[in-house]
């Protein structure tokens, strides 16, 4: 299976299809996002000022990014001076590459991982691997979907499919540790024991980043676990790759996101460990600092005045647990790192909104609206939807679809048309009618028949109706 | 009042009954309610599917029949949102300033039924008689776009006999989405069969909400399981009476 990635395989429609049948995922992800959904709302409440940190979340965002070229500059300048080096890379491939040849000039064949979905994004663990070097996720749930050759599906909890039997049974076969049950305490102490060899021994860490400081060259990540501080604190060498859009002008913007965040989210106050670390210290943590800057599509997001909203997300993962879709679907059925509402609009724009199947993801939505309400940044998550399913439509020819609907614009731009098409549906819908009811619709509308009836077109229009009120009045 | 309806094209073809109760109900609290037959649809279809110039189109045409109207009345929320909401944006998007402007002042003067009669007018009681159990799904564009919050809720707790069960999780969405479910059937019929879950397990007669597109859709599974429960729109329920029985 992918170790990541951005670019789906299939449809949503295609994916979901899968997924959906996956009784025990379904069950897995419903009752996850529940208990999440409910100490989010609670979290949140307890903020009577929620709604001011939301907006000036998502203004220091925007600000940010209408100056980024500058801020980049400044964090480069900053970092350098902190005894941290720079690298710039302009995709996956580029960035896969700086990090190898750094790990490689240390001659490692281990590396150890922070929880990062920027490395997945760039597929690092697999071009790592093309070099001879394994990377070990060191985050519990990664660890799991590791292990297990599985993908993450959800932001926050890339485990959140997969309950404890089924990582009781993982880690008896993979970590080789006999007589475990499926206690919670066990099963972290497994993995305790596994991962504490590694963060003693291997000498080269990754990790992605929440934030970084411009002004200051300040790294930021944000985790519970602690395992996070271990490889952050312990190798000799720490490589951090971020997203462009990361970046904040001042140590005073971190203010609003530390507390939108952690309620966001995991529905903390505060999250367990917030490390903050500039460039390297004499005799203090690791003594060489990379901070890799990765593009990856991200320009061409920011050139778009709609779709630009996207890159003020901070993975909280808020929109994903409120999403009915996201919640029967399941993380997987979007093909892609980023799934959820969030990852419907940023995958594709990501890829430049050319690859089909990605532009399939705009279109799993009901545009119900709960992802804006939940979003800590106020992206208007529906509005960027219908925007992109525009966008999607560019340069495609005719279709099935398209001439139907092009034809009912015919109709709906004019009364008369409008009078005529009803009256030719009412004729239309003659041999699908039975007892008032359509039980059964061709072509492209059959998926509704599937599962609903469809009620027939009435003998009278409401415009009819009212014709005849008149005439009578 | 005069009230223009804006009866919507789905209520114009497939529910007629729904704009018939609206009508009635309007007239009955007093007000006179005209309708512009030049009108057709609002473009929302066009435009979530993706086809923005048409949906403009069908967006001009709107404004033309509606701009002079003293304030249009909608018994969608879904309608109602598309005009107030994304009219604007559309017309940003398409770069035509003098057309957003035209939309936000249209928007002004449009509302969904239960937020014009509770919220604009001030009644939560229109003396209305129902004597049946009855479940409210509040559709997702009336409560997160429109904001019309308990307003329907206030308007049934005043409707005589009818007898209000709270809906289990009823603010998830019911996996209409309009295209959405022919584009992605499956996780639609998945959103579907919980809604009806809830549903079911308040023994309810009735499910109803402000939007008979949503109504379609939950309707829709209702029908195909014979589950005895029937989808009815609000205003339906307004309009009823003792003398008069719309649903």
């Amino acid at each position: 299976m992918s170790s990541g990635g951005i670019k789906p395989a299939e449809t949503f429609a295609v994916a979901a299809h899968e997924t959906l049948n996956n009784s025990q995922m379904r069950r897995n992800l419903g009752r996850a996002t529940m208990t999440i959904r409910e100490k989010r709302l609670k979290a949140v409440a307890e903020l009577s000022n929620w709604e001011e940190i939301r907006t000036q979340g998502a203004a220091i965002k925007d600000e940010a990014m209408a100056h980024l070229s500058e801020h980049l500059l400044t964090l480069e300048e900053s970092v350098k001076r902190a005894g941290g080096q720079v690298h710039w890379a302009r995709d996956a491939a580029e960035a896969r590459e700086i990090v190898a040849k750094i790990a490689l000039a240390h001659q490692v064949k281990e590396v150890i991982k922070v929880k990062s979905i920027t490395t997945d994004e760039i597929e690092l663990n697999g071009g790592l691997e093309a070099h001879g070097i394994h990377a070990i996720e060191t985050d519990l749930a990664e660890l799991i979907v590791q292990l297990a050759e599985d993908r993450p599906s959800h932001i926050l909890v890339p485990a959140i499919h997969r309950n404890r039997a089924e990582i009781r049974d993982l880690f008896r076969k993979k970590l080789g540790v006999k007589d475990l049950t499926d206690e919670p305490k066990e099963l972290a102490n497994a993995a305790r024991t596994f991962l504490r060899e590694k963060f003693l021994h291997v000498k080269v860490a990754v990790s992605g980043a929440n934030f970084a400081i411009a002004e200051s060259g300040t790294v930021c990540i944000v985790e519970s676990e602690g395992n996070g501080r271990m490889c952050l604190t312990l190798p000799d060498v720490l490589i951090s790759l971020m997203g462009i859009e990361k970046v904040l002008p001042r140590w005073e913007d971190t203010a609003a996101f530390l507390q939108l965040l952690p309620r966001s989210s995991t529905a903390e106050r505060m999250n367990p460990y917030t490390s903050f670390w500039s460039g390297v210290r004499e005799g203090d943590g690791p003594q060489e600092f990379h901070l890799v800057l990765l593009d990856n599509g991200r320009t061409d997001v920011l050139a778009d005045e709609v779709g630009r909203q996207s890159l003020r997300c901070i993975r909280c993962s808020a929109c994903l647990n409120v999403c009915p879709v996201y919640e029967r679907a399941g993380g997987h059925a979007y093909g892609s790192v980023y799934p959820g509402p969030i990852g419907a609009i940023l995958t594709p724009q990501l890829l430049g909104m050319h690859d089909a199947n990605a532009n399939t993801l705009p279109f799993a939505s009901t545009l119900c609206g709960a992802c804006y309400d939940a979003c800590p940044v106020k992206i208007n998550i529906p509005e960027v939807l219908i925007y992109l399913r525009g966008k999607s439509r560019v340069g495609k020819g005719a279709d099935l679809e398209s001439i139907a609907m092009k034809t009912m614009a015919w109709f709906m731009t004019d009364a008369a048309r409008f009078g005529l098409g009803l009256k030719l549906a009412r004729v239309g819908q003659g041999p699908f009618v039975k007892d008032g009811v359509i039980h059964r619709m061709p072509g492209m509308l059959s998926g509704w028949t599937d599962a609903r009836d469809m009620p027939a077109v009435p003998k009278q229009s409401f415009r009819e109706w009212w014709k005849h009120r008149e005439i009578q009045r | 009042m005069k009230i223009d309806l804006f009866i919507t094209c789905l209520n114009d073809a497939l529910f007629p009954r729904t704009g018939e109760a609206t009508v009635r109900l309007l007239e009955r609290l007093g007000h006179e309610v005209r309708f512009n037959p030049a009108q057709t649809c609002c473009g929302q279809m066009h435009l979530n599917t993706g086809y923005r110039s048409e949906a403009i189109e069908i967006m001009r045409h709107f404004i033309d029949v509606f701009e002079s109207s003293e304030v249009v009345v909608a018994p969608s929320g879904s309608c109602v949102a598309m005009i107030r909401d994304l009219y604007p944006r559309a017309a940003e998007w398409a770069g035509d300033h003098e057309l957003q402007e035209r939309a936000v002042a249209l928007g002004k003067k449009v509302f969904e039924l239960t937020e014009f009669l509770v919220n604009h007018l001030g009644i939560e009681d229109v003396g209305a008689y129902y004597p049946h159990r009855v479940t409210y799904h509040p559709t997702c564009h009336a409560a997160r776009v429109l904001r019309v919050g308990d307003a329907p809720l206030k308007l049934l707790r005043k409707v005589r006999g009818l007898t209000l069960v709270e809906l289990p999780l009823a603010d998830q969405c019911c996996g209409f989405g309009g295209t959405f479910s022919i584009k992605n059937p499956e996780t639609s019929t998945a959103m579907l069969s919980d809604k009806i879950q809830n549903i079911l397990s308040t023994r309810s007669e009735a499910c109803t909400a402000g939007d008979n597109s949503c109504l379609m859709h939950i309707g829709g599974g209702l029908s195909r399981l014979q589950s005895g429960t029937r989808p009815v729109h609000l205003a339906e329920i307004l309009a009823s009476t003792e003398d008069e029985v719309f649903a």
